[in-house]
């Protein structure tokens, strides 16, 4: 190769991960606009979190095909990026085929990631027969009409042509390796499983021709692998990178345990204790602005990573039972609505200088009901399916808070349940001094 | 027709110088429901049975606040929860058991970060913990070679993780014990949760209860055990509107076990 194109690939180097990066940044800037929780507690079980579900993908298996055909792709996107390493110092400074001097082991290597390679092509078209052609409910679910059906098939796509190109690439030069008496740079490396069956198809195609579609091959992998990974931030296949901090940072108190709002505690202190002055000033930032959320901006930082996380495998929603009986709820929306409510709130940011500008829509009522918040019976089916441990659940709670605490716009039986609660110490009408009588009934 | 049943308040039992072993949270449902203290009743039998000194708070037991806090009321959570709390923490309790799942995940969850802190035990696991010390043995009677199903209450299961003390027990009542298709972690909601015991539905194809009890119904039981009086109610309905009451049963746990020992 020429200085020509090193300079070339330096380039895009330069703005593959720049433009990347500076995503990142936008996503990291978004995720703080949700209030603060402690997530830092305990490292020790975080990390087996993450290294269970996130690396092991234990959670994953739960549903073996998909499962299985997943840890293939996984395993193939890691492994084969092994090769990426020696495809960046090759093309910055021109080499071929940097690494192999390690003789037998690279071509172990570079034999593995063509099988790895031909594996996912298997998996990613199985994938896209569930998805289009079988149609399981979860993925042809009306959450992701539009947009993200489509790009649920743009990723399996890229998948594809990027492992054929790959597989494409190798072919050829092994073609131009076998040319008796060598040909230009191209020396005897690696084993190719794979490709050798591809090889041929280059039989009576001229030398300088195949040396031609290698080098398209090589530069059109290495393109699209940077389209791929700016295309993430547009997609919902950040899982691959969110997946974990996500389950790293996720709950671990018991799945039972609503979280405790502190800023009532203080209230309700205040209100039992009989020596407390009801006139005394209210300290400041005693009292939040709100109770619950009706906006992103109320939920907590985790919340917000959750709905970057999320890649609408939909395997709450089809283990929710409101979902199941035909119930507007969805978990899955749930988390789709906060991610794209969140964007739009980003985007506000970007175009008003770094602030807010109200713009008359919330996460509540423009993007999620209160048909579909009360729709949750709380079950946890949602948070125990999930396989990088979202929780819609915590969602849905924060929200019917701001419904029940600042709008009081409960459904009626649900006021009358809480008066019951209030006045009598039972959700039903019944005296408390009447607590004891089935004992002589 | 009245039965002895030995049920004393804390009131009491402290009057008489002792303090009881465990306290039995009864909740609201196991106080008022009619089918629900059924329940209560099959539980205190087994308990005077084993010799256990227990007592109830009676008359000062108040809603946990499990409802208000699901429904989105966190104020009156809170109050409920202080109020209980000042109460429980005045008689020094240290233990306590209830039949009632969300009683249950409420009094062991949420109340220790509000100054309640307790040993809270589920019944099923207190009794198969008086099964394993030798207190209280359990046999077949009526239920031997019974086909039982069992539903996971979500708050007993999912939320926190107790799956084998209610199979524990009901294996020995020499019954036949068949799983649904959805159990354990997978287990389908009953549709009471989160407050939804106290309202209607949202407008959709099918009432949780009925999608429940059709898993139920697929294992072809003679008897379906709950753990949790709501859980208890909705598959109670399913089965009336399966038209299914004459042929399966739908009996709580402790049911089971006093019932088998005609108690």
């Amino acid at each position: 190769m020429s200085y020509l194109d090193s300079i070339l690939f330096a380039v895009l180097l330069v703005f593959g991960f720049g433009y990347f990066f500076s995503n990142i940044i936008k996503i990291r800037r978004n995720i703080n606009l949700g209030i603060d929780v402690n997530r830092k507690d305990n490292p020790k079980a975080r990390w087996k979190n993450m290294a269970m579900i996130a690396l092991g993908q234990s959670k994953m298996v739960k549903r073996p095909v998909a499962g299985i055909l997943h840890i293939i792709v996984y395993a193939g996107f890691i492994i084969i990026n092994i090769e990426l390493l020696e495809i960046i110092i090759d093309g910055l400074f021109g080499t071929h085929r940097i690494f192999a001097f390690l003789g037998t082991l690279y071509n172990v290597l570079i034999g593995s990631f063509e099988i790895l390679a031909l594996l996912v092509i298997v998996s990613v078209t199985l994938f896209w027969i569930r998805r289009n052609a079988i149609k399981l409910k979860r993925l042809a679910n009306k959450d992701l009409a539009g947009f993200p059906k489509n790009d649920a098939n743009y990723i399996l796509y890229f998948e594809l042509v990027l492992m054929t190109l790959f597989l494409f690439m190798n072919a050829t030069d092994l073609h131009l390796q076998n040319i008796p008496g060598g040909f230009s740079h191209f020396i005897t490396a690696g084993s190719y499983p794979v490709s050798q069956f591809f090889e041929p198809l280059f039989n009576g195609v001229s030398n300088e021709s195949v040396l031609l579609l290698n080098e398209i091959f090589w530069w059109l992998h290495i393109i699209g692998i940077f389209i791929f990974m700016n295309y993430l931030y547009f997609s919902k296949h950040l899982h691959i990178l969110l997946a974990f901090p996500n389950t790293y940072f996720a709950d671990l108190n018991p799945k039972g345990q609503l979280d405790n709002l502190e800023s009532v505690t203080n209230e309700v202190k205040m209100m039992m204790d009989p020596t407390a002055d009801p006139y005394a000033a209210v300290p400041e930032n005693t009292v939040p602005s709100k109770f619950g959320a009706s906006d992103v901006q109320d939920l907590n930082w985790v919340q917000l990573l959750n709905a970057y996380t999320c890649t609408e495998c939909g395997r709450c929603t089809a283990a929710c039972p409101a979902n199941i009986t035909g119930k507007k709820l969805s978990p899955r929306k749930i988390m789709m609505d906060t991610r794209d409510r969140l964007e739009e709130v980003g985007k506000n940011i970007d175009a008003n200088k770094g602030v807010f500008v109200p713009d008359n829509k919330s996460l509540l009522n423009d993007y999620i009901t209160p048909e579909e918040l009360w729709a949750c019976t709380s079950c946890n089916a949602c948070v125990e399916e999930c396989p990088v441990n979202i929780s819609p659940l915590s969602i849905i709670m924060d929200m019917r808070r701001y419904l029940v605490m600042e709008q009081s716009a409960a459904p009626t039986p649900i006021n009358a349940m809480m008066t019951n609660i209030e006045n009598n110490g039972a959700p039903w009408q019944y005296n408390q001094q009447d607590r004891l009588n089935w004992k002589n009934e | 027709m009245s039965e002895v049943l030995i049920v004393p308040t804390m009131g009491e039992i402290l009057a008489q110088g002792k303090q009881p072993e465990v306290l039995f949270w009864v909740g609201c449902a196991g106080s008022f429901d009619d089918r629900a203290k059924k329940i209560t009743k099959a539980f205190v039998r087994i308990l005077n049975r084993a010799n256990v000194t227990f007592a109830v708070l009676g008359t000062e037991e108040s809603c946990t606040g499990d409802p208000a806090k699901r429904a989105g009321n966190e104020f009156l959570f809170q109050m409920q929860a202080m109020t209980n709390i000042e109460v429980l923490n005045g008689y020094e309790i240290k233990k306590i058991v209830t039949a009632c799942p969300h009683c249950f995940n409420t009094l062991k969850n949420e109340y220790p970060e509000l100054g309640g802190k307790y040993e809270v035990l589920h019944h099923t696991e207190f009794l198969k913990s008086l099964l394993d010390d030798g207190r209280l043995t359990i046999e077949g009677g009526q239920f031997k070679g019974k086909r039982i199903t069992f539903h996971d209450p979500c708050y007993l299961g999912r939320a926190n993780n107790v799956y084998e003390a209610p199979r524990d027990l009901i294996q020995k009542l020499d019954a036949e014990f068949v799983e649904m298709k959805r159990s354990r972690a997978n287990g389908l909601c009953c549709g009471a949760g989160g407050a939804q015991m106290f309202k209607d539905a949202e407008p959709g194809t099918k009432e949780v209860n009925v999608e429940r009890t059709e898993d139920a119904l697929e294992t072809q039981p003679d008897i379906i055990a709950a753990g949790c009086p709501f859980c208890n109610t909705m598959m109670t309905d399913g089965i009336k509107n399966k038209e299914k009451e004459g042929t399966v049963k739908v009996l709580d746990i402790a049911e089971l076990i006093a019932n088998a020992q005609d108690l």
